[in-house]
């Protein structure tokens, strides 16, 4: 009770970050889903000369620890950086690019197995039936809703409970890019172990509620 | 008329010819049954047939004119259709399944609606129309996915093992579908069989395979009665051990 009585002391710190956390790993999640699964579908889908190297480095690209993925992002838009002039290091963008780098290879993989599982059957079913090629690769996907929205949550549970790349290129500054997971951090290392502990019951109950809604409408599809 | 006319059509898998027919001609509104061994060819010729393959080698014409594989090769895909061994029902529910193909070709709710019905009564499928298709029994999904053909009317129906794995029942209700469409719509069928009484009872005329080549076409009677060939005679009375 006590540390959630003192982080009802804090509350409007609470929420600011709560929203941060949600805005951050949300958007980074959007943009990935929206350039992720047309990639793993592609994919899935297609046959090419070094399919297989592809999908070698995407699978590899999974595992991308953050903290490199933070490194990255960090020397490019670094002043001394290519992208330097953006002068969006330690802002909530370069959070979303860092989790985005560590979301797209998860999305394109899983959504490329969960499509390449159904392809052939179904994409030869809807051509018979007269679909044109992209009528039947939009069926394929349709039919492989469940696994991409699996996907999508694998995503999301990455970019949510992710602390090393947002630390390195957000900066964790106070009202501006500090998140849940940074906030765990810091509390810890200053001993505030209470307000630590508080802010992870948050995190779960958060990704709880979140897979919940995933879940549901996993369950309608089955 | 000749609803389909091959002419040294081949199709190569690696180093194994899977398929050579030098010419080949079918009449509209004709049962086929094509019969023959496993290997045979018989599924990659239904395949060519449909469209969902290319020959390395060779010219299709589908009623009269040259398939070409780009943009025009919709046009004639969709005057057929084909019914798999293992049909795969979308994930919803029957009538959007049957209505799949009107969808594609943006056939509009209301219409498509009393086609879908129509095509679903004609299957004895009307009462399940509201349930998930993938919930179906075999016997049930095979007769769906003859309604998703059924409903679009087309000038060929090709079947690949339509009744493989179904019980007598499910065979002769199936069979006696296929039947009362081509008494009433007269589509040219193509029938991919292992079963020899099947192809006896339903075909017009047979088309004998063997290592990828047609070996014998004829009259079904002729077929089964003389045949020419002596691959066709073992192979009809189970002398053949392949």
């Amino acid at each position: 009770m006590e540390e959630i009585g003192a982080l009802w002391l804090q509350r409007n710190d609470i929420w600011e970050i709560i929203r941060l956390s949600v805005f951050v790993s949300g958007s980074a999640v959007l943009i990935s889903s929206l350039l992720g699964i047309p990639a793993g579908a592609w994919l899935g889908l297609t046959r090419f000369a070094g399919k297989a190297l592809v999908l070698r480095i995407t699978i590899t690209l999974m595992a991308l620890p953050p903290v490199l993925a933070g490194l990255i992002v960090y020397l490019l838009l670094s002043h001394s950086g290519p992208l330097g002039s953006w002068e969006i290091l330690f802002t909530p963008t370069a959070m979303i690019i860092a989790q985005c780098l560590l979301v797209i290879p998860i999305i394109v993989g899983l959504c490329a197995a969960a499509i390449a599982g159904k392809e052939n059957s179904i994409h030869e079913h809807a051509l018979s039936l007269g679909a044109t090629r992209a009528q039947a690769m939009r069926t394929v996907i349709g039919e492989a809703r469940t696994g991409i929205l699996a996907a999508v949550m694998t995503g999301f549970g990455r970019a949510f409970a992710e602390v090393g790349a947002v630390m390195m290129v957000g900066g964790n500054i106070k009202h501006f890019s500090r998140v849940l997971t940074t906030s765990i951090v810091l509390e810890t290392r200053q001993g505030n172990f209470d307000i630590a502990i508080a802010l992870g019951v948050i995190l779960l109950i958060l990704s709880f509620i979140v897979s919940s809604i995933a879940l549901s409408s996993i369950q309608e599809s089955i | 008329m000749n609803i389909f006319e091959l002419s040294e059509v081949s199709k190569t898998y690696g180093n194994r010819t899977v398929l050579q027919v030098p010419r080949l001609q079918m009449e509209e509104q004709k049962i086929y049954a094509i019969l023959g061994p496993n290997g045979a060819g018989k599924t990659t010729l239904l395949r060519i047939l449909n469209l969902l393959e290319t020959p390395d080698k060779g010219r299709i014409s589908f009623q009269g004119g040259e398939i070409e594989y780009g943009r025009r090769r919709l046009e004639a895909a969709r005057q057929m259709c084909m019914v798999f061994q293992k049909p795969v029902m979308f994930r919803s529910s029957v009538f959007a399944n049957v209505a799949y193909g009107l969808k594609v070709r943006n056939v509009g709710r209301k219409k498509s609606e009393a086609i879908v019905r129509e095509a679903l009564e004609f299957v004895g499928m009307n009462h399940l129309a509201d349930h998930p298709a993938h919930h179906l029994s075999g016997g049930e999904a095979q007769r769906v996915a003859l309604a998703r053909a059924l409903v679009l009317k087309p000038r060929v129906l090709l079947l690949d093992e339509p009744t493989a794995n179904l019980d007598p029942s499910s065979v002769q209700h199936i069979e006696e579908i296929i039947r009362r469409w081509h008494r009433e719509y007269g589509s040219t069928i193509i029938l991919v069989t292992h079963n020899l009484f099947q192809a006896k009872r339903m075909a017009q005329e047979c088309l004998i395979m063997m290592d990828g080549r047609i070996i014998e076409k004829g009259a079904t009677e002729q077929i089964f009665s003389q045949p020419r060939e002596a691959l066709t005679s073992q192979f009809l009375n189970g002398s053949m051990v392949y």
